[in-house]
């Protein structure tokens, strides 16, 4: 179980999050809205270790993660922007990170699982976007942790791929293992997740699942859930 | 750290940049031996160099390499590695590249010059400790300098603007002072602002290892008159040790507070 408590991030006089409690329970997909700027990523990347909060705890199954390094051993992240030195080769990163790690890993079933083969011997600078990602999705997968962070996974795949993700998220989440995913995709999201949460200017808003959503907000479809949600925020 | 650090120089040995410093330094001492066709003078030529244009490169070195892998500190801060190692790891990676291109650099031609059976092997081994002292101490400040701004072009103002105070501007004030209070005892000041500055208490590590005194100037003559050669070079020595030390604490603290 991961636990925030009391968690407070600021960015100078800028408040990213302000006073974030949040369960997340072991096993299951768990989804993380809301919309640009309200403190998604901040929120992940403290979970992390990679944005240190000012204030409040993080557990993971009891254990505190702030300032910590070795339970990141048991996640996986997928960052947002698949961002790498471009100088190097598909395989020499996969290698590169596989070596750090230290660890089995799964890397060939999914190489081809993700159809990444034949752009192993090409430079990382050279990729498409969605190759990127590809790239990125194999880097994420192939430790098999029991947590699955996953910022963005969608951005810039094609429907090919879109779908090996979709059954690749559901075959680790069969495994017992929890998985957290942002994303600005409602279909996606509803299609997946267990329980969503709805952050708006970095206080939770909502907790619950999709139905109890549509429920509160007296809507037929998740997306105009979310929409109402949000326009009562603007007006 | 381990790991990091040999990536980190796997990396750099690929690069054009460091094959370039090399061939300069090896042009170098090759031209100067050529020149002065005296081991003596190529050394004292070279301090000159070693003293302005080591921390440059170190400096630029170490802020070109830290915002160049930035993507890739990013993908590796998400991995169960602690903070701190990643960017000693990379640090000790570029200064130790760069002590390698120097060493091998300018010992190639001293080398084949006759350095090991003249007796000036041991001002030449002081030139290549100073040099390596200063690679790493400039190196750690401006690795510090980049993780406290985002901002590449800001960083890279800053650490031309610490190098050029620690390498010019600081040289002047000092000179000035002197002379403006010609009349006071000026000892422990002099000494205090040798100490303070590495590239100036390099300079008087060698010049008390060459022993010429006409080089040696108001701070030299002081340093020897209070310490004696050995006990003024054992001092700037260990002043040079904290000097490299403060920067790379520097880059832990830093390191560990830090957002990305």
């Amino acid at each position: 179980m991961i636990v925030f408590q009391d968690l407070k991030k600021n960015f100078g006089k800028f408040e990213v999050l302000k006073t974030i409690n949040l369960k997340i329970n072991e096993g299951g997909i768990f989804a993380i809205l809301g919309p640009n700027g309200s403190g998604k990523t901040t929120l992940i990347k403290s979970l992390l270790g990679m944005v240190i909060p000012q204030n409040g705890t993080i557990t993971i199954n009891n254990q505190q993660v702030i300032h910590k390094w070795n339970y990141r051993d048991k996640v996986d992240y997928l960052p947002q922007i698949a961002n790498f030195p471009s100088n190097l080769k598909v395989i020499e990163l996969i290698n590169m990170v596989k070596d750090i790690r230290g660890r089995k890993c799964r890397d060939q079933e999914l190489i081809n699982l993700f159809r990444i083969t034949p752009f192993l011997n090409k430079k990382l600078g050279t990729l498409s976007g969605g190759t990127k990602q590809r790239v990125n999705l194999v880097l994420t997968f192939m430790f098999d942790s029991p947590l699955i962070i996953l910022d963005e996974p969608t951005s810039g795949l094609d429907p090919v791929a879109l779908i090996t993700l979709k059954e690749l998220i559901i075959n680790e989440k069969a495994k017992g293992k929890t998985i957290i995913i942002t994303s600005h995709i409602m279909s996606f999201v509803e299609e997946l997740s267990d329980e969503v949460v709805f952050i708006l200017d970095g206080e939770i808003y909502f907790q619950g699942s999709v139905s109890k959503l549509k429920e509160q907000t007296k809507q037929s479809s998740f997306e105009y859930a979310i929409a109402s949600i949000l326009k009562e925020q603007y007006v | 750290m381990f790991k990091i650090l040999k990536y980190s120089i796997f990396d750099l040995l690929r690069s054009r940049w460091s094959f370039i410093y090399l061939v300069f330094y090896l042009l170098l001492g090759s031209v100067l031996l050529l020149l002065n066709s005296n081991l003596s003078n190529a050394i004292i030529t070279l301090l000159n160099v070693v003293t302005v244009l080591v921390p440059l490169i170190g400096t630029i070195f170490g802020i070109m390499y830290y915002y160049d892998s930035k993507e890739f500190t990013e993908l590796l801060l998400a991995q169960p590695i602690k903070r701190s190692n990643i960017f000693l790891g990379q640090y000790f990676g570029v200064a130790i590249s760069l002590s390698l291109s120097l060493i091998i650099g300018l010992g190639i031609p001293f080398l084949f010059y006759g350095l090991v059976i003249s007796e000036k092997v041991f001002e030449f081994i002081s030139l290549i400790i100073v040099g390596t002292f200063l690679t790493f101490i400039f190196t750690a400040i401006s690795f510090f300098i980049a993780l406290s701004f985002d901002n590449k072009i800001k960083g890279f103002s800053v650490a031309i603007l610490m190098w050029l105070l620690l390498a010019v501007i600081y040289d002047g004030i000092f000179l000035i002072s002197l002379v403006y209070f010609e009349q006071y005892p000026l000892d422990v000041f002099s000494l205090t602002a040798v100490m303070l500055n590495p590239i100036d208490l390099g300079r008087t590590l060698m010049l008390l290892k060459l022993d010429i005194s006409a080089l040696l100037g108001y701070t030299g003559a002081i340093f020897k008159k209070f310490f004696g050669t050995n006990l003024g070079s054992t001092i700037s020595f260990i002043v040079l040790i904290i000097w490299s030390l403060i920067p790379i604490l520097g880059i832990v603290w830093k390191s560990n507070k830090k957002d990305f």
